[in-house]
């Protein structure tokens, strides 16, 4: 197991540098602003852009007027069609992106070895599998609903930005397991979340169909959940003792 | 309609005017633009960095120049900020390099079929073919690591397929070499195809050497790293293009016409009417920039300017699907390769190319791993697993 939080020889605080710290500090004292205001001027700066009309997309129709009919999209019940196929599009592209992540994370956990308090690699093996039939069974429910399950909905881009942080961690081939599962813990957190909203969403619009599978993938994550933090836990705990180092 | 150039004044520079708020306008939108929005973005930000690199090569070697550089090239900056600040937040690395791609694909092959020197073409269409194949190779890049489908930028107008293998792209500095033009026999259409080529190409390799970097998959720095490398040996391919032997004010009016040209061609097709508005204003001001490069040369080379530009522009820039024509180069010209300046088959490849190559892939060949066994399909490769998710594991790089 690597151990990420080493005592070496990290630069970035001031504490290292006393002379220079109070030689900027004065120098700072004695200079002055170009502009005397405060954090006022940045917020109206922002201001004329956030009042603006864009926003980042749209949802698309459905593709034919016969999928309206076929699938009675427009017999929804108390939401709104454009947003139920929005957030679903928004969990099968977090799906997607999840099974990757968890790929990413099992050839590390391969190629580190497996961390005493878990997880093994069957074990994110089986976590890898569920997300990827989730994927599919919310690729599943946009088809019977008339919608284009390749299309990038605004919530799935909005998901997509929230997401590059947790693939570049997981990518990181520097990143310990330890330090993926952090990642992970983000991850789950949301999807858990979201898939709660997604079934109150679809409650809501009439499609019972759909619920007992979405309930079922609901649970499923709220297991992963429970054991992605019981691993950040573990593996955090284990470093509490580092390898002996002449400054402990 | 076109533009008759010599009558058509446009903007003065001392009337092209910018300020912050202006430069930092809302972008596209990635999701509702058409992907030839994000093209002619890419393309005209190209065009500008182009404009900046070449003026301050001329300023770094003529004492004479400088101001009229200067001046000219403060307002390109400018333009080249305005235009790539279009760019959209949401639109990420990858998603841009794929852009990209499409753009070496999509408008090398438009200045290909309206390239009249047939060896000229035939550079142009080796260099589609590679370019083609690093779409691909991004976007099984996408798919594998971030789970993403490649097809939300490339909108189905460009083909998702492999081209001339980017392992077999790598080749000794002697064999990208290429003739240039004659600048007394020339096509003014030629001379343009050189500057934007090189330009869309350029852009292409300074964009991979800052972001190959930001990315954490350790295959993906490679990947970045090796198609970087070909990006570079096709500005060297291309630059070639173009006659050395024309001067510096001949090569600069020759950029101006360019970037008439280019802009007028993004107007003409623009959808989205704030970028057409803005399309049109560059226009006049590259006009401006034309008239004011012009009258040097009038006075310092005692040249007419008229003796190296058409009185109205060539055909515009086409922004549209061009699936079939580079369908059919891939079909007949894929195998080619080169030996010195000239495209030969495969067998009778430069020796120095061979060796090269075998160096620079002998630990292996980052495109080729990212892509082992990649075939797009819409909605990313996950779509063809059903239920256990464990052949997804097979199809790791």
């Amino acid at each position: 197991m690597k151990n990420d939080a080493t005592i070496g020889k990290n630069r970035t605080g001031i504490e290292l540098s006393p002379l220079d710290k109070r030689s900027m500090l004065e120098h700072t004292e004695l200079t002055h602003p170009s502009t005397e205001t405060n954090g006022a001027v940045l917020a109206a700066a922002r201001a004329e852009y956030y009042t603006m009309p864009d926003v980042i997309g749209s949802v698309p129709p459905p593709a034919s007027a016969k999928g309206i009919a076929k699938t009675g999209l427009e017999a929804l019940k108390g939401v709104n069609a454009a947003v139920l196929i929005d957030k679903l599009g928004e969990r099968l592209a977090f799906e997607r992106t999840g099974s990757r992540l968890y790929e990413a994370l099992i050839e590390k956990c391969a190629a580190e070895g497996e961390l005493p308090g878990g997880p093994t690699v069957p074990d994110l093996q089986e976590i890898h599998a569920e997300e990827v039939r989730h994927f599919e069974l919310v690729r599943d429910a946009l088809n019977s609903l008339g919608a284009d399950p390749t299309t990038m909905t605004p919530s799935a881009d909005n998901a997509a930005v929230q997401s590059m942080g947790l693939v570049k961690v997981i990518t990181d081939a520097r990143t310990t397991v330890k330090q993926s599962l952090e990642a992970i813990l983000t991850a789950e957190l949301v999807d858990n979340d979201s898939w709660a909203l997604l079934i109150e969403l679809t409650r809501t619009a009439g499609r019972d169909e759909l619920l007992p599978r979405f309930e079922e993938a609901r649970a499923r994550e709220l297991e992963h959940l429970a054991n992605v933090r019981r691993w950040v836990r573990s593996a955090t705990m284990a470093l509490e003792k580092p390898a002996s180092h002449p400054m402990v | 309609m076109s533009i008759d150039i010599f009558k058509e004044r446009g903007t003065p520079v001392d009337m092209q005017e910018f300020d912050w708020k202006d430069l930092v306008q809302v972008p596209f939108s990635k999701l509702d633009d058409d992907a030839f929005t994000r093209v002619r973005v890419i393309l005209m930000n190209g065009v500008e960095q182009e404009a900046n690199r070449f003026s301050h090569a001329c300023a770094r070697m003529s004492d004479e120049l400088r101001l009229p550089l200067a001046r000219i090239r403060r307002a390109e900056h400018h333009q080249q900020t305005l235009v790539n600040w279009l760019n959209p937040p949401d639109q990420s690395p990858l998603e841009t390099t794929l852009g990209y791609e499409q753009v070496a694909i999509e408008v090398t092959a438009v200045l290909a079929q309206h390239e009249p020197d047939p060896y000229l073409k035939q550079v142009l269409d080796f260099g589609l073919l590679e370019d083609f194949d690093h779409l691909y190779r991004f976007a099984a890049l996408m798919d594998r690591v971030e789970g993403q489908d490649a097809n939300n930028m490339i909108q189905c107008y460009t083909d998702i397929l492999p081209g001339r293998p980017t392992v077999v792209e790598h080749r000794h500095p002697a064999d990208d070499l290429r003739d240039h033009y004659d600048r007394t026999t020339a096509a003014p259409i030629s001379k343009i195809n050189a500057i934007i080529i090189v330009a869309a190409e350029n852009q292409v390799r300074d964009y991979y050497m800052n972001i190959g970097p930001i990315f954490s998959d350790p295959v993906a720095r490679q990947l970045y790293a090796e198609i970087a490398s070909i990006e570079e040996q096709h500005t060297t391919q291309y630059e070639c293009m173009q006659d050395p032997n024309e001067t510096m004010l001949e090569k600069w009016l020759l950029h101006e016409l360019s970037e008439v040209y280019a802009y007028y061609s993004c107007a003409r097709q623009e959808q989205n009417p704030r970028l057409r508005a803005l399309w049109e204003r560059f226009v006049d001001y590259e006009l401006g920039h034309f008239h004011e490069v012009a009258e040097l040369m009038k006075r310092i080379e005692n040249r007419d300017p008229a003796e190296l530009v058409p009185e109205s522009l060539p055909t515009p820039i086409d922004f549209s699907s061009q699936r079939k024509y580079v369908r059919q180069v891939l079909a007949t010209q894929v195998d080619l390769r080169t030996n010195g300046t000239q495209f030969v088959p495969p067998e009778q490849e430069s020796q120095l190319s061979l060796a090269y190559r075998e160096r620079m892939n002998r630990a292996g060949s980052p495109s080729e791993r990212v892509a082992a066994g990649y075939r797009w399909m819409p909605g990313t490769e996950l779509n063809k697993y059903t239920g256990d998710g464990a052949a997804v594991q097979e199809a790791r790089p």
